[in-house]
């Protein structure tokens, strides 16, 4: 039985005269977890735009979860696809809690003309305990932390109930404390779930124990991929990102 | 200002308009204030003006000119800001300024008298007519059954719009259908309160109830309170004062605005996190 649920093919993304992917094909199967690095500007978050539907492709195709994305289909399989975002500048006077954001989350499956039933809300606030915020839930939006947020907007996915799990640098611009917890989260997830999961991050340090395949990402291509213990060496690194990197012995042992 | 002024038609329909374009107003105006569209707000307004003195200089109605001009306005003004071609401030401010040219145009272009031309710009509640008011009525229901209907869709795009997109909302449409309306509001309002004004009566109500409250439900609830106050008041003002209505509710929705953040809640909060350590 195939149990791909991404599938791209010769992809390419354009912004105007910037060419942000360059025929890229990925495959992923059920419960598999990517990461994808790269250096900025790879087309790291691009790919994952291709995936939800929101960034267009110019050439190529995507199937997700056996539907053509870029479709008539798209708005639904978004439904399916749980979203995280980098770190986003929220106004910190906008009159919306943090039980209200989480919940956003299933207002797409719930569809329109419908309300929120208890037993959701319920759901909201079991998820809010599972990513440790639950205190947090009659709090403006605005008012969290970085990580806090992040918890948040993972929350929110999470009510979604997603097949997939798409995590653009969740812990960009979050202190290391932060960054261990989300990751730790994003992990607990993956395990709990079998979610399948795709994680653009800059945190090389702990990835080599959470993902299956490691994608590395340059100017638009794939550039390499393989196992975090193949790709997650110095000379690798280097070339990837342009300049000397040194893998330490934290990281070593993390993979071996 | 004696009680029996109320017997009179004109002050019935003009406490009526005000209680209707007040809350219209003040609904549109929390989308407007929470989502930082003020700009895109002030342009669809002008637009609107510059539909009506259009329709005034052709001789049709300067009220279907004005819808014509706003959600046309509206269908511009959207995508330019969304796709950025150009930076929306840019591009906004060339179709605000293309629109107050037109009505210029229009206005110079108009042979004979230009009385209710004038009087498009500061509007007058007092003269609202029956006709107006239905069409007002009509705008309010509309507004506020789209709200309950559609509230949680609404609210989700304030929060984030992107992430309203991803989660399989249809964020596009809301957020269009919340500038058509924005179009539809001034339209409807623009007699009573004037294009040159009425946008200060879409945005003081609502950002004085942003100063408020930190509930969406309550913050649609408040700035509706205050749309109907400043039009009431300012209409009681204008009789007993003898100064022009719209002139009036506005002063009177800026002053409503300035004790809203004088009084914040959340200017109390600001203003003890400023004074904790950084970290």
């Amino acid at each position: 039985m195939d149990d791909t649920v991404i599938r791209i093919e010769d992809a390419a993304v354009s912004y105007r005269e910037d060419v942000a992917l360059r025929g890229v094909s990925l495959e992923v199967r059920r419960g598999e977890f990517v990461g994808i690095i790269g250096p900025n500007g790879a087309g790291k978050t691009t790919l994952l735009t291709v995936l939800n539907g929101l960034g267009k492709l110019v050439h190529g195709r995507a199937w997700v979860l056996g539907g053509s994305v870029n479709g008539r289909n798209t708005i639904n399989l978004r439904k399916r696809i749980g979203y995280v975002a980098q770190v986003q500048n929220i106004d910190p006077r906008l009159p919306i809690n943090v039980r209200e954001t989480v919940m956003a989350g299933c207002y797409g499956r719930l569809g329109l003309f419908r309300r929120p039933k208890t037993s959701q809300w319920q759901a909201v606030d079991n998820v809010l305990q599972m990513v440790g915020i639950a205190h947090l839930a009659r709090r403006p939006i605005g008012h969290l932390s970085g990580g806090e947020y992040q918890k948040a907007a993972i929350a929110r996915a999470l009510i979604q109930q997603p097949e997939i799990f798409l995590l653009d640098e969740p812990t960009a611009s979050i202190d290391p404390q932060a960054q261990r917890e989300i990751m730790s989260l994003v992990q607990l997830i993956h395990k709990e779930y079998d979610m399948t999961t795709l994680l653009v991050t800059h945190d090389l340090k702990q990835l080599p124990s959470i993902c299956n395949r490691l994608l590395l990402m340059k100017e638009g291509w794939i550039w390499g991929q393989g196992s975090p213990a193949s790709m997650l060496r110095e000379e690798v690194l280097s070339e990837l990102y342009g300049s000397p990197m040194s893998v330490t012995t934290e990281t070593t042992l993390r993979y071996s | 200002m004696g009680i029996e002024v109320l017997q009179y038609q004109f002050m019935q329909n003009a406490i009526l308009a005000g209680l209707l374009a007040g809350i219209t107003c003040a609904v549109i105006g929390v989308f407007v204030v929470t989502m930082h569209l003020s700009f895109i707000g002030v342009c669809i307004a002008h637009a609107a003006f510059a539909g009506a003195l259009l329709g005034l200089w052709l001789g049709f109605n300067p009220l279907l000119g004005a819808l014509l001009f706003s959600l046309v306005g509206a269908a511009v003004i959207g995508p330019m800001a969304d796709r950025g071609e150009l930076n929306p401030d840019t591009s906004i401010g060339i179709v605000f300024s293309l629109m107050l040219g037109l009505a210029f145009l229009f206005m110079g272009l108009m042979p004979g008298a230009r009385g209710e031309a004038l009087s498009l710009f500061w509007g007058s509640i007092l003269t609202v007519t029956g006709q107006h008011l239905i069409f007002l009525a009509i705008t309010t229901a509309v507004i506020v059954g789209l709200l309950v209907v559609f509230y949680k869709e609404i609210q989700a795009v304030i929060c984030h719009r992107d992430v309203a997109v991803a989660v399989g909302i249809p964020a596009t449409v809301v957020f269009y259908g919340l500038l058509f309306a924005t179009g539809v509001t001034i339209t409807a309002s623009l007699q009573s309160i004037g294009g040159l004004l009425i946008y200060s009566l879409i945005l003081n109500p609502a950002a004085a109830a942003y100063q408020l409250t930190y509930s969406l439900k309550r913050m649609l609830l408040i700035a509706s309170v205050f749309g109907i106050i400043s039009c009431w008041a300012g209409l009681a003002v204008s009789y007993v004062l003898d100064t022009p209505s719209g002139a009036s509710i506005v002063i009177t929705s800026s002053i409503i605005f300035g004790l809203a953040t004088l009084f914040s809640p959340k200017r109390k909060v600001k203003q003890w996190r400023q004074v904790q350590p950084a970290g």
